[in-house]
């Protein structure tokens, strides 16, 4: 099958590669790129395991072809990883509320999350269920994811309250 | 919605009395204080997992690794005519092309350790051998440089069928002479027929209450499916197969089996893996076919199941249904129960026939004195995807009793609870014999049963329900009692463990569980680390490499605690006695004049002499002549931990619903459960396995339906058709701990499974005493706002 070049910045970092167009996003991430952190949890766009962003708005990576992201900038999980070492606000808030167990959805979790907090600065408790809802755990019963969205929201107002 | 307060844990019942089995209690030289255990713990698991850095198997290659794709059935039941698979071999990219006749000679009959050598299963064949028994059944496996070309060269194998008539449920498994397995003879894969002596009982009884109750097929569906990279080396003569598996000691065992090799030349290596609740328990035809075709072509083969082939072929459980007739006395007091329980357990079902008919017998009388089971099972093989393990595989004894138990109360006119009251074992009843010959001690059914009564606010609430129903709403409430067996019978009854302190000071502790999401590289790491006087973080472990780990059973069944962490204790402590060995002689110190802190040994009362873990390693390890005689060099522990014969969990899980008439839809309003799993190891894991439970009991009762059309054509291979409960279905659960301690080291009991077996009746429960008053009669699942729509228009028909 005849191969396009496809120019994407991915992590912040340009990626300039030769791909087949049907190649999905989440393929070309995880096989070409080694960023394996992204997850495949159905492949038809319902779980988010896949989540990553793209131009900072969470798509699913399983949905879309990587020729698609054509001059876009895409954040994988592991972008959204402090470069030093150490976890995200989100991160740290999933291990403190016990937001995960075997691990498999969470970095899907953890890009939608990001994503939705910056939309969604002080949510009400129905609004996170809500927010969460376009992703699948099967392991937790969201009770720690929940409570991690929670936690991460009101330590990110403490922080600015801080600031001001 | 109002999130009742997590209680403290109140110690209750007797105080752990004699010696743990399995190795000295916690006292002694150098014992510690529990710094760790019973704390909540941050998991060790977590910053891997949470920055995309695990390791599951889609992540792992290996040099040289070709991919597989799967052909599978697209009919319940048929002949294959042929299966052409010239134009696939000749694709771009496509290394090979196989059917069972490729395998025929290579494959050698093998068996799941768990039921034996002798056991009666359905045939074993990792591909479709002639005909098809259920659509998703493999007939050939395509291998190719690349997932994407050996779907393109699937699509190619030109499998011509000739149709047969299905048979797809237990009413016609039984009465037709169509065969789904023509090898067995019948379609009966199990039975139980001893029906005790019950008529004179039944005859004398004040009431007798006979009722039909079904649970629909739900399935277990860990986000990550099932996956495997299978690397046979002729060369070498060995075969490494990196899994997602609950069990690789027992892989390890059925493929050396299957392909006639010496245990010792098979490597099972498992990583991160993304869920399992006894789907990934037991090897798979699709596993054993991925395995042969590596060892045909002598290459790594890699297949990574899709959703689709998990929700088509990946297993399927809970197909079950029952008649049961209870009789009681005046006051309710259960006096028999005649139960006959039938099972769907599809075609290639595993391990074995895939029945459960002897759990749900033993375990029927549950948390109850009942005096009397009549019992009757029969399995039944149908045209439909094979059942496998799912979390409680035999729970249908707690979905068809606590069911029973509110279909009985408002037959007679008392309220569940209390008919749950005047039944339930008390502590004045322990040790108890139940009428099935399980002896009963260490558990505490009524106990839980008046805290989830209390944190569910069962009086107010009911109050609560009369208010509403006078402005037409509909609220009820569920309350669900169960006592589980952990499964420690047979091969799963004992766990090892290895503990290796290198000349560097490091520890490393090496066991034979495959945790897949409990945490117990977190909770073995607290034990160990108490008994050690160090950090938990400071330990390294390793699991799930058959090449490096003591044999284990791997992980399910509820058996971490109860096994895997007598093994952690008992190895740690004969570590601790060992450095206080070679600190006394470094100290020039008797060994009981020293303990454990800090990473290091000190003198009891003087902190400041002490000595790290790097010097103690380094004088056991890199100064060996100086060591006295009676000094082994090194610091290295085994240990192997026994389960006590029987040890049992119980738990009372309440909740309330309201259900809207007009659109059959069930909202849960609160949700507690009162558990006891004895001591905790870590509380915030106990209460995140019983969380993951329940949710997967409130999908499966509300969402979660596998259905097959009348032609046997699997209707729901999707998420966007099988509906998995989201943050917006499942509400805050509130907990309750009672703690019994277990005849185990640390008292410890299981907690896994409970939350899914306690869940389905306490929904179901509650939508059932909802709709009471309108004369609704809901005998089972699911209850889709179909179904409860249903029954609403069938109990008023106008």
């Amino acid at each position: 099958m005849a191969e396009h070049q496809l120019e994407v910045t991915v992590n912040g970092r340009a990626v300039t590669a030769m791909v087949e167009p049907r190649l999905t996003l989440a393929d070309f991430l995880r096989e070409r790129l080694r960023l394996t952190g992204t997850h495949l949890g159905c492949e038809h766009g319902v779980c988010g395991a896949c989540t990553v962003l793209a131009d900072g708005a969470a798509i699913r990576s399983c949905l879309v072809f990587a020729i698609q992201m054509r001059g876009s900038a895409v954040t994988t999980v592991e972008g959204l990883t402090p470069e030093g070492g150490g976890l995200s606000d989100v991160q740290e808030a999933f291990r403190a509320e016990h937001g995960l167990q075997c691990g498999f959805c969470t970095p899907g979790f953890v890009v939608s999350v990001t994503a939705w907090l910056a939309d969604h600065p002080d949510p009400t408790a129905e609004a996170i269920r809500e927010g969460l809802s376009g992703n699948l755990c099967r392991c937790t019963g969201y009770q720690g994811i929940v409570r991690a969205v929670a936690a991460a929201a009101a330590a990110r107002a403490r922080r600015e309250a801080g600031h001001d | 919605m109002t999130e009742p307060a997590a209680t403290e844990p109140a110690r209750t019942g007797p105080a752990r009395t004699g010696p743990a089995r399995t190795g000295p209690a916690r006292t002694g030289p150098g014992a510690t204080a529990g710094r760790y255990v019973g704390a909540r713990v941050q998991r060790l698991e977590d910053p891997r997992l949470l920055t995309g850095r695990g390791s599951y198997i889609d992540d792992h290659t290996v040099p040289g690794m070709l991919h597989a794709a799967f052909v599978r059935s697209p009919v319940a039941r048929g002949g294959i005519s042929s299966v052409d698979v010239s134009a696939a071999r000749a694709m771009p990219g496509v290394a090979a092309v196989f059917t069972m006749e490729d395998f025929r000679e290579i494959c050698r009959p093998t068996f799941s350790t768990i039921i034996g050598r002798d056991a009666v299963t359905p045939p074993l064949r990792p591909l479709a051998d002639g005909d098809v028994r259920f659509a998703g059944d493999p007939v050939a496996i395509v291998i190719a440089q690349s997932r994407y070309l050996a779907e393109d060269a699937a699509e190619a194998v030109d499998l011509d069928l000739e149709p047969m008539p299905p048979v797809l449920d237990i009413e016609t498994g039984l009465a037709t002479g169509i065969l789904v397995h023509p090898e067995t003879g019948s379609n009966v894969a199990a039975a139980i027929s001893a029906p005790a002596d019950d008529e004179r009982v039944f005859g004398g009884a004040a009431h007798v209450v006979t009722e039909t109750v079904a649970q629909h097929r739900y399935v277990a569906v860990p986000m990550e499916g099932r996956g495997l990279v299978a690397s046979w080396e002729p060369g070498r003569g060995e075969l490494t197969i990196w899994a997602a598996t609950q069990a690789p000691h027992e892989m390890r065992s059925y493929c050396a089996r299957m392909l006639g090799l010496p245990e010792h030349r098979v490597r099972v290596v498992m990583g991160d893996v993304g869920g399992g609740f006894g789907q990934k328990m037991f090897v798979t035809r699709e596993e054993m076919a991925v395995v042969l075709a590596s060892y045909r072509l002598g290459r790594p083969v890699r297949w990574i199941e899709d959703r689709a082939e998990n929700l088509l072929a990946g297993g399927h459980a809970r197909q079950e249904q029952a008649t049961i007739s209870m009789a009681t006395d005046r006051d309710g007091r259960l006096l028999a129960a005649r139960v006959r329980h039938l099972e769907n357990v599809g075609a290639y079902s595993v391990p074995g026939t895939g029945s459960v008919g002897g759990g749900v017998a033993a375990f029927f009388p549950g948390p109850y004195r009942l005096p009397l089971l009549s019992f009757a099972n029969q399995a039944v093989y149908t045209n439909t995807c094979g059942r496998c393990a799912y979390r409680g595989p035999w729970l249908f004894e707690t979905v068809a009793r606590e069911q029973m138990m509110d279909i009985v109360a408002r037959a007679i006119g008392m309220d569940p609870l209390d008919l749950r009251r005047v039944n339930v074992i008390t502590d004045d009843d322990l040790p108890y014999t139940s009428a099935t010959g399980v002896r009963y001690e260490r558990i505490s059914p009524a106990k839980t049963l008046e805290q989830a009564a209390g944190l569910i606010g069962y009086d107010a609430f009911r109050r609560e329900q009369a208010a509403a129903r006078a402005d037409g709403r509909y609220l009820g409430v569920g309350l669900s009692l169960y006592v589980e067996p952990i499964q420690t019978r047979g091969p799963l009854g004992s766990e090892g463990a290895i503990l290796r302190i290198d000349p560097t000071g490091e520890i490393t502790l090496i066991m034979g569980t495959a945790s897949h999401g409990q945490s117990v590289e977190t909770t073995m790491a607290q034990i160990v680390a108490d008994v050690l006087g160090c950090e938990p973080a400071s330990i390294a472990f390793i699991q799930g490499d058959t090449a490096i780990a003591p044999w284990g059973p791997g992980t399910g069944g509820s058996k971490s605690a109860v096994i895997a962490a007598g093994a952690a204790q008992l190895v740690a402590e004969r570590m601790r006695d060992k450095l206080l060995r070679v600190a006394g002689h470094v100290l020039e110190v008797a060994a009981d004049d020293l303990e454990l802190s800090g990473g290091g040994v000190h003198v009891r009362g003087d902190p400041e002499a002490r000595v790290s873990l790097g010097q103690l390693a380094e004088a056991a390890y890199l100064n060996p002549a100086a060591l006295p005689a009676d000094i082994e060099p090194g610091l290295l522990t085994t240990a192997r931990s026994v389960a006590p014969p029987l040890v049992l969990a119980n738990a009372c899980h309440a909740c309330t619903v309201e259900v809207d008439v007009h659109t059959g839809v069930v909202r849960i309003l609160r949700y507690v459960v009162s558990e006891d799993c004895g001591p905790m190891i870590n509380p915030m894991v106990v209460e995140g396995q019983i969380a993951g439970g329940v949710a997967q009991g409130i999908g499966g009762v509300l969402y979660e339906h596998m259905v097959y059309d009348g032609d046997g054509n699997p209707l729901t291979t999707t998420f966007m058709d099988y509906l998995l409960p989201t943050a917006c279905e499942v509400p805050d659960v509130g907990y309750g701990h009672v703690v019994t301690p277990a005849d185990t080291p640390g008292g410890y009991k299981g907690v896994g499974e409970g939350g899914a077996i306690g869940s389905p009746p306490a929904v179901i429960n509650a939508v059932a005493d909802a709709l009471a008053p309108l004369g609704a009669r809901i005998t089972g699942t699911p209850l889709g706002p179909a179904q409860v729509l249903a029954a609403v228009a069938a109990a008023a028909p106008d």
